[in-house]
């Protein structure tokens, strides 16, 4: 089998572009031109069925039965340097810090609105603005405790924040259950590696957890609430309940009793102080929100309002990871921060500013148009690969509301050389580093690696077809 | 502990045992049907099982005819039957996905172990012809599952309420047991009760995994009212209807809240009709008699274990 550096024009993890091995991969590289591909092969083939016994899986719905399914796991590991690592740490700590103070001026006396740096409408014409957190004051003013910023490399080698998750954000147990699995199958190379530790994160999250419980509470009781056994995303809530050792509750265990939030147990009644929940906003409140939710709890919202219980991610957050929001983050940093960002945006146009306008239309086939509140993929144009309808019909929805999208160029993502049925071949892959804030900001090294697994694809998305990999931060 | 997490582990309890006594209740019925003379008596045995299982209504509605093989598959395999082994190892295993962040992940990962191997088996390496092999397996994992909980779980409350699931679900288990073949027994060869039947009675002794223990306590012969007794009021056996009343009792004990007397008191009387009935007292009142009794009390301790705890509004 070839494995040598493929012939391709993004920066690849493991190989420069002169085919030499990169020196914080020599050690793992050595290991794996020992290994036969049939080795390599069984040991896929037995970290799928440990998968499937251990259930780490994720529901699809409409399927009878077997209606879970694994994420691939890829087991060649993505490995960062020590340095590599402390920059996009700082970054991270940085951009992190800087939302947070955004989010909390948006609820509070809106500096940035008054500096002109953003237009009011952007902010109070948004579906994500929540009137109801308004002039409300939470603990520690920390507003997006558990965030997951999604980086990738491309160019040299430089990374980039493709976009920030303050919502819900999801995939730490991947990337907690591929290291797991990766100590299971290769051993050894973890005896020829100095690899830095991940296992900590539920400690560290519950610690974040209690540091920003209501005033006053001593000894706060923590629960994750979930949307139940039927999310996709269940495994994970079950999975951190149970690492952090809380009670994974659903929106029916909980009540609102005279103003404070308790949990229905075998012996009556019990306070909760802290919420972690894996609830959109929407679902959170009927009384204040969808009134067509059975996931949550009515009355919530007076009691976290009234500062009896601490909601994390805090209602609200969606403002600062809008794509409207996202072109705006370097200046957010420096206003709020005085810092010069040490992470890079993606150069964004925004097309409510006529020469960015003017430019994108003229560069349809070479730039992504993506809705500025459309995710996942929907809403979106991928300039090269349209076709010319496609690319036609795009360009009347721009001019018919140009404020509704940005528009960014193609990215080559960087490439890792991943398992795949032909053998060890590059694919293209993103970061997902996952920011704790609390009293302190916490950050587990390194996060979780989504892989393509689809040769020449840039989709990482574990429902199109994306995988996940170990991800290795070497020590010192 | 949350209600609604005290309410799966329950089940879960009451899921895995169930699978576990039916494929004994199966095990004695098929090693029975071997026998010369139960082929004579024309599958009345088998009838005899789904009735007293509760499962005759719904067989018939499914086949038409009473078969061996038919019967067999309806209670071990059938998907569509919400109580078949099969089905029952689904629902333990549905249980313990509900709330397996609050059980050991060696649990988890033992019930769904167990169910995707079943699913996976049940229609090719097992069927109806080879329903010993099932049986055997079945146990097997019972017996690994119950290592796992006895070795890894928390002793909390989490842990009673599965004990109580599991312990309500055996009483009811091995008292339907007895039935089946007290009934078999009471019509069997002319409508003449066969005092002596030496052979099913030593079966049913092994499904309950206690032939040897009746051996070595016991220096009589094995007759059926000496494994009637034997079955339900020893307390060093582990699968007797008096150590599952004992288990209850305790780990209901161990639960109570501020509603839930009433039901420990019941559960107390259970425990003392067991503790200190004779088979003297169960024979003049009538066996079948008795075994009912004991079968309308778990039922109703079921319910008001529901209400009590696990924030079950209705009954059942």
């Amino acid at each position: 089998m070839d494995r040598a550096k493929p012939a391709t024009a993004a920066y690849d993890e493991m190989y420069t572009a002169g085919g030499e091995v990169r020196r914080h991969y020599g050690v793992y590289s050595d290991w794996l031109l020992r290994q036969p591909d049939d080795a390599l092969r069984q040991k896929r083939t037995e970290a799928d069925s440990l998968f499937h016994r251990v259930g780490i899986t994720f529901a699809v719905y409409g399927e009878q039965e077997g209606n879970e399914r694994l994420i691939p796991f890829d087991i060649v590991p993505r490995i960062l340097s020590a340095d590599e690592w402390r920059k996009l740490a700082a970054g991270l700590r940085q951009r992190v810090k800087a939302l947070n103070a955004f989010i909390s001026d948006i609820y509070h006396d809106h500096e940035i609105l008054k500096a002109g740096l953003i237009a009011p409408e952007q902010i109070f014409c948004n579906p994500q603005y929540r009137p109801e957190m308004q002039g409300m004051d939470v603990p520690g003013g920390i507003y997006a405790h558990i965030a997951g910023i999604d980086i990738v490399r491309a160019g040299e080698g430089e990374f980039y924040v493709l976009e920030d998750n303050l919502r819900v954000p999801s995939g730490v147990s991947y990337m907690l259950e591929d290291r797991k699995m990766m100590m299971r199958l290769f051993p050894e190379l973890f005896s020829l590696n100095r690899v830095a530790p991940v296992e900590h994160y539920p400690d560290r999250l519950l610690e974040n957890l209690a540091s920003v419980a209501p005033a006053g509470v001593a000894d706060p009781v923590v629960v994750v609430l979930t949307p139940g056994a039927h999310n996709s995303a269940y495994f994970e809530h079950a999975f951190l309940a149970q690492q952090m050792g809380v009670e994974l509750v659903e929106g029916q265990d909980l009540i609102v009793r005279s103003g404070f939030v308790y949990m229905r147990t075998t012996r009556g009644p019990q306070r909760v102080d802290v919420i972690y929940r894996r609830i959109d906003d929407d679902f959170l409140d009927p009384l204040v929100f969808r009134t067509d939710s059975v996931l949550g709890v009515p009355g919530l919202m007076s009691a976290y309002r009234a500062g009896r219980v601490t909601v994390a991610n805090a209602i609200g957050t969606g403002i600062a990871d809008d794509k409207s929001i996202y072109p705006h983050v370097p200046d957010l940093i420096r206003f709020f921060l005085g810092e010069t960002p040490l992470l890079n945006n993606v150069p964004t146009r925004v097309l409510r500013r006529r020469d960015d306008l003017a430019y994108t239309l003229d560069h349809l086939d070479e730039l992504v148009v993506k809705e500025v509140h459309g995710s996942g993929g929907y809403g979106m144009l991928v300039g090269p690969t349209a076709s010319e309808a496609e690319r036609e019909d795009f360009r009347l929805r721009i001019l018919a509301s140009p404020e509704k999208y940005i528009a960014q160029p193609t990215l080559a993502l960087s490439t890792c050389p991943t398992f795949v049925e032909q053998g060890v071949a590059p694919r293209h892959i993103d970061l997902r580093p996952y920011v704790l804030s609390g009293r302190d900001i916490t950050i587990v090294p390194g996060g979780l690696t989504r892989v393509a697994l689809r040769a020449g694809s840039l989709v990482v998305n574990s429902s199109q077809g994306g995988g996940t990999k170990d991800t290795w931060v070497l020590e010192d | 502990m949350l209600s609604r997490t005290a309410d799966h582990v329950y089940w879960l309890g009451r899921y895995a045992e169930r699978a576990e006594n039916l494929a004994r209740t199966l095990d004695v019925q098929y090693r029975l049907s071997l026998l010369p003379h139960e082929a004579r008596a024309d599958g009345l045995g088998w009838k005899q099982m789904l009735i007293t299982l509760g499962f005759e209504d719904a067989y018939l509605e499914r086949h038409e005819t009473l078969e061996p093989h038919k019967v067999v598959d309806f209670v071990a395999f059938d998907r569509d039957n919400p109580s078949s082994i099969l089905s029952c190892l689904r629902s333990a295993r549905e249980n313990a996905h509900a709330v397996r962040g609050s059980i050991s992940s060696e649990m988890w990962e033992t019930f769904n172990a167990t169910w995707l191997e079943a699913r996976a088996t049940a229609p090719s390496r097992f069927t109806a012809r080879n329903v010993a092999e099932f049986i055997d397996w079945v146990k097997y994992r019972a017996h690994l599952a119950r290592g796992v909980v006895l070795g890894s779980m928390l002793r909390d409350e989490g842990y009673n309420f599965m004990q109580i699931g599991t312990f309500l679900e055996r009483a009811d288990g091995v008292a339907r047991l007895l039935q089946i073949r007290l009934a078999c027994e009471a019509t069997s060869v002319d409508g003449e009760p066969v005092a002596h039947d030496y052979y099913p009675w030593t079966v049913l002794l092994r499904a309950l995994s206690a032939f040897e223990i009746f051996r070595r306590v016991s220096r009589n012969s094995v007759t059926p009212l000496r494994v009637v007794e034997f079955a339900t009021f020893r307390t060093d056996v582990p699968r007797s209807i008096y150590r599952s009343a004992e288990l209850i009792y305790e780990n209901l004990r161990a639960v109570a809240n501020t509603q839930s007397s009433e039901t420990e008191r019941r559960a107390g009387q259970l425990h003392a009709a067991l503790r200190f009935g004779t088979l003297e007292a169960m024979t003049a009142g009538g066996v079948d008699r008795f075994l009912n009794h004991v079968l309308g009390n778990t039922a109703d301790l079921s319910d008001r274990i529901g209400r009590d705890f696990l924030g079950h509004t209705a009954a059942g």
